[in-house]
């Protein structure tokens, strides 16, 4: 791959990621335990997490697009992140919550879980490769499924 | 209610921050609540409300709403300096496209994405352990079943591809960005794994 990133690119995404993996940490998302204890009911500060990250992000997304033009490492124009609605949102909404449900762990507590030591959730990580291949394998399959959905994120 | 599994996480306690959390949060409500009732009928509805807030949030809220607003400024920093808004499953399939010729996983944009990708969850895997090195909690390892965490992964790996987004994508950005598709997705994924989790604790799955 050639690639003509802007030389401070990749330490932006370093340190995005560090700041990302230590507040997933920190806030105890990257435990299975804390998640089926907030999906239980038991302990519900999980939702400080989701919604305090959706504010903090909601205020930068509305935010930086009326501040500046363009992202000064790769001269994009800022936006949201909206994506198209339809039926996949609704089952993959359904078959991930069952996913999350029986595990209580999702991609990015996932990540940060292997960081904290916790090599027990590389089950979860391989099974999440898994799922992935089984449908983008199948998907591969039909044509919709091979064109839809394509994430605007480069 | 399930049985609380209050035994089943050893080692993931930090013990100073929960400690101080705790004392914290509870001697307040405790002296709230020891009042309530000798104050008049104004204090028994605060009396109440604190009641249902120490039964939600038994060890209080502080750690959570931090690792949140971290969360986000991770997601801010990449945001402001590239305008990317990067979720973290994406990673699953654009890391397939280094093995697999299917054509899902080899599109442009998977392409053109799966170096910052790896580089972004490997940082996430680094920046836990940072925590891990720097508050000196000592490792974690959970107890929860190795078939829960690889089964439950791979509906994860289905659900958050076919859906467009997982916690952070739908949960973080698309709420944050008050997509209608995201509100949809986020509000079926925790009722969907509620009641999941609700149906293996009755069937007496622990942990």
């Amino acid at each position: 791959m050639s690639e003509n990133r802007h030389p401070l690119f990749y330490p932006l995404v370093v340190l995005g990621g560090l700041i990302q993996g230590f507040g997933l940490a920190y806030s105890g998302m990257a435990r299975p335990e804390v998640v089926l204890d907030f999906l239980q009911f038991e302990d519900m500060g999980l939702v400080f997490v989701m919604g305090g990250a959706a504010v903090v992000s909601g205020v930068l997304f509305f935010a930086v697009p009326r501040l500046f033009d363009r992202a000064p490492l790769t001269g994009d124009a800022y936006g949201r992140r909206v994506r198209s609605m339809d039926r996949n949102v609704v089952a993959g909404g359904v078959v991930f919550g069952v996913g999350w449900g029986i595990s209580g762990i999702c991609p990015g507590a996932a990540y940060a879980s292997v960081g904290i030591g916790n090599l027990t959730i590389l089950w979860a990580i391989a099974g999440m490769f898994l799922g992935a291949y089984a449908q983008g394998y199948w998907r591969s399959r039909t044509r919709s499924g091979a064109a839809g959905s394509v994430p605007n994120d480069d | 209610m399930p049985v609380r599994r209050s035994g089943t996480r050893p080692g993931h306690v930090k013990p100073l921050l929960r400690v101080a959390h705790k004392t914290e949060v509870n001697d307040t409500e405790r002296g709230l609540l020891v009042a309530a009732p000798t104050t008049g009928h104004g204090w028994s509805a605060v009396s109440v409300a604190l009641q249902l807030a120490a039964e939600l949030f038994p060890n209080g809220v502080t750690q959570y709403a931090v690792g949140g607003v971290l969360v986000a400024a991770g997601i801010g920093v990449i945001y402001l300096g590239t305008a990317i808004i990067p979720g973290n499953s994406t990673f699953l399939e654009t890391t397939l496209s280094y093995v697999s010729d299917q054509p899902r996983f080899r599109r442009p944009t998977y392409l053109a994405s799966r170096n910052w990708r790896v580089v972004f969850a490997v940082s996430i895997v680094a920046g836990a352990a940072l925590w891990g090195l720097v508050l000196d909690p000592g490792a974690f390892t959970t107890e929860v079943q190795p078939w829960r965490l690889f089964g439950g992964g791979v509906l994860v790996g289905i659900g958050t591809r076919i859906g467009k987004g997982c916690t952070a994508g739908h949960g973080v950005c698309g709420l944050g960005s008050a997509s209608r598709t995201s509100v949809v997705n986020v509000a079926l994924f925790v009722l969907v794994a509620m009641v999941t989790a609700a149906v293996l604790g009755a069937l007496g799955v622990a942990p």
